[in-house]
């Protein structure tokens, strides 16, 4: 009885905390050229790769740009990319998801069937592929993402619709003769919002990541701007000498994808914990 | 087990079908004329004539889909065709790469069971300890952890620091351990977690109490009865991990420049060499596609439950 109650508190505070990161991170996104002591893509070749100072907090990297500014602009696009990654593929998934789920029949077949084949690919190896065939940049990576893994997201809504449909609320509203889209739009998506917004939570970091090693090899946003993976892939020949410049960007990305997945965690418990 | 097997395999063909159609209509997608991409490619300037000429000689002066019934009878003769940027055959490059792919997918697998086994498994016994505790704070960091940073922590740390391993490349067994310890680390806290979740979940099934009730030793418990059913979990998700990997070893091969697969197919990538994209897309898909059959044949034979429930 003790340890469940620790244990409850213990998510809670894990809650806090993650939520107190993904509320910062959040703003540090928003307010970057507030936050940013300097210019992050002003190159000063004379002030390269120096040592933490009153005006370069972190010191510089190879071009003598601010490696602070850089990495408060860095939460900007990567916080932002992942964000609208998700954002557009929960545009596709959750339509596609629910009337394959509701609708069934033809429809629902042929959408089974394109997952398959599409889930036949290792996810990363597809948005790579695509990228290469759009061309490197940060909207062609959006956009090879989205549209690889809107398939894995539209499946699972699919599933939770069909284990929704066949409530008894859904069945009373059908009785009532309620046409369809009131039904999805009153009944269905109410009940699975919760847990959709879990995976979505639970995902992100993961998309932080995939984002940050798409960045890394070159794939992502191109210079000048500033995003973590390719801020490492930047410091790649400088490592040996200025191991910081490697060390910071990976602190970030941790820092956000371990929030980010604690969050998400602690949401699905929260609400586990409702429905019990 | 036969008709398992005969069944699991044609339902393949269908998976194969789109694989080949995706790989295909991929290459289709491209913004602007694939003919001027080769000539790009091969630095000629694109004149009207010889885009012409070029597209004639590749094909693409036909229909859609005649071009692809056409490349599907070369692919399976394992013609991909050739590199834009190499000109050698698309097929003998990824022979080339292949196997040190390979040997670094199957270094990490074994490097995944020899250290989650027996951390997942003591988690699990002494649940709530501090054994678990460090478990659970590993498996929460590994898989947040990007995967090239790590790569580089390890760099620097052990190579550069401590002078312990070489820092690039593939040749002695030295220049494997890094490269498979960052591919197989965020596996390592999945699998950990995954392992004690699968003990725990046994712990109380009736065949441990019958065995507690035998008075039998709670280490033969474990490794005589326990083990054997707790691993089923492990195996599936490592066969279904082993495609994950394969893409994992992109970055990690970057890092460590280390001549893969991955590597093969990012320098593709960054140099636009279209028909090695699709080729090494082509070839990782049918892998992954028949690394799952294996896995779902291996784990039929481990359970035979599966398979009556697939003769049903």
């Amino acid at each position: 009885m003790l340890k469940n109650v620790k244990r409850q508190l213990l998510s809670h505070k894990l809650m806090m905390i993650s939520s107190m990161i993904v509320f910062f991170m959040t703003l540090l996104a928003l307010l970057a050229p507030f936050f940013a002591p300097n210019d992050p893509n002003l190159v000063d070749i004379t002030h390269k790769l120096q040592g933490p100072s009153s005006k370069f907090p972190l010191g510089t990297d190879h071009l003598g740009r601010d490696i602070l500014s850089r990495l408060i602009y860095g939460t900007r696009t990567s916080l932002g990319t992942a964000f609208l990654v998700m954002g557009l593929t929960m545009m596709i998934s959750i339509p596609l998801g629910i009337y394959a789920g509701f609708r069934g029949g033809w429809g629902d077949y042929l959408f089974m069937r394109i997952c398959d084949i599409l889930m036949a690919f290792p996810s990363f190896l597809l948005s790579l592929a695509l990228i290469g065939i759009l061309g490197p940049g940060l909207v062609n990576l959006i956009l090879a993402m989205v549209l690889v893994q809107w398939v894995f997201y539209a499946r699972v809504i699919r599933g939770m619709v069909l284990s929704v449909k066949e409530q008894n609320f859904v069945l009373a509203a059908k009785v009532c003769g309620t046409s369809r889209l009131v039904i999805v739009i009153k009944h269905i998506l109410p009940a699975i919002i919760s847990q959709v917004a879990v995976l979505v939570f639970m995902d992100i970091g993961g998309v932080v990541l995939a984002i940050s090693g798409l960045s890394f090899l070159g794939l992502g946003i191109q210079p000048p701007g500033a995003e973590w993976g390719m801020m490492i892939n930047d410091s790649k020949q400088f490592f040996r000498n200025a191991p910081s410049l490697m060390l910071y960007p990976g602190m970030m990305i941790l820092i956000v994808v371990v929030a980010f997945n604690l969050f998400g965690e602690a949401l699905r418990d929260a609400l586990d914990l409702r429905r019990e | 087990m036969g008709w398992f097997i005969v069944k699991r395999l044609t339902s393949l063909i269908p998976i194969l079908f789109g694989i080949s159609l995706i790989t295909f209509i991929l290459l289709h997608l491209t913004p602007g004329d694939p003919a001027v991409a080769y000539l790009r490619a091969s630095h000629i300037p694109p004149a009207d004539e010889t885009v012409a000429a070029l597209r004639v000689e590749l094909g693409l002066d036909k229909p859609l889909y005649v071009q692809y019934v056409e490349w599907l009878g070369k692919v399976v003769q394992l013609d991909l065709g050739m590199s834009y940027v190499s000109k050698k055959s698309v097929w003998d490059e990824i022979m080339l790469h292949f196997f040190p792919t390979v040997q670094l997918t199957l270094a990490s697998c074994i490097l995944i069971v020899v250290v989650s086994l027996p951390i997942g498994i003591m988690s699990a016994i002494y649940k709530g300890k501090l054994i678990d505790q460090f478990s659970r704070i590993i498996a929460f960091v590994s898989v947040s952890m990007p995967a090239f940073w790590f790569g580089f922590l390890l760099i620097y740390f052990l190579s550069v620091k401590l002078d312990l391993f070489p820092v690039l490349g593939r040749g002695t067994f030295a220049h494997l351990v890094l490269p498979s310890l960052t591919l197989s680390f965020a596996y390592i806290g999945t699998y950990m977690r995954l392992l004690r979740a699968s003990v725990l979940e046994n712990l109380n099934e009736p065949f441990v109490m019958y065995a507690r009730a035998r008075g039998l030793r709670e280490r033969l418990i474990v490794s005589r009865h326990l083990l054997k059913k707790s691993l089923l979990p492990l195996v599936t998700g490592l066969g279904m991990s082993l495609g994950n990997m394969l893409s994992g070893a992109v970055i990690v091969e970057t890092v460590f420049a280390w001549p893969g697969m991955g590597q093969l197919f990012v320098t593709s990538i960054l140099t636009r060499d279209y028909p090695m994209i699709q080729g090494c897309l082509l070839f990782m898909g049918v892998i992954f596609v028949v690394c799952n059959l294996l896995v779902d044949l291996a784990y039929s034979f481990l359970d035979p439950r599966i398979r009556w429930e697939g003769e049903k």
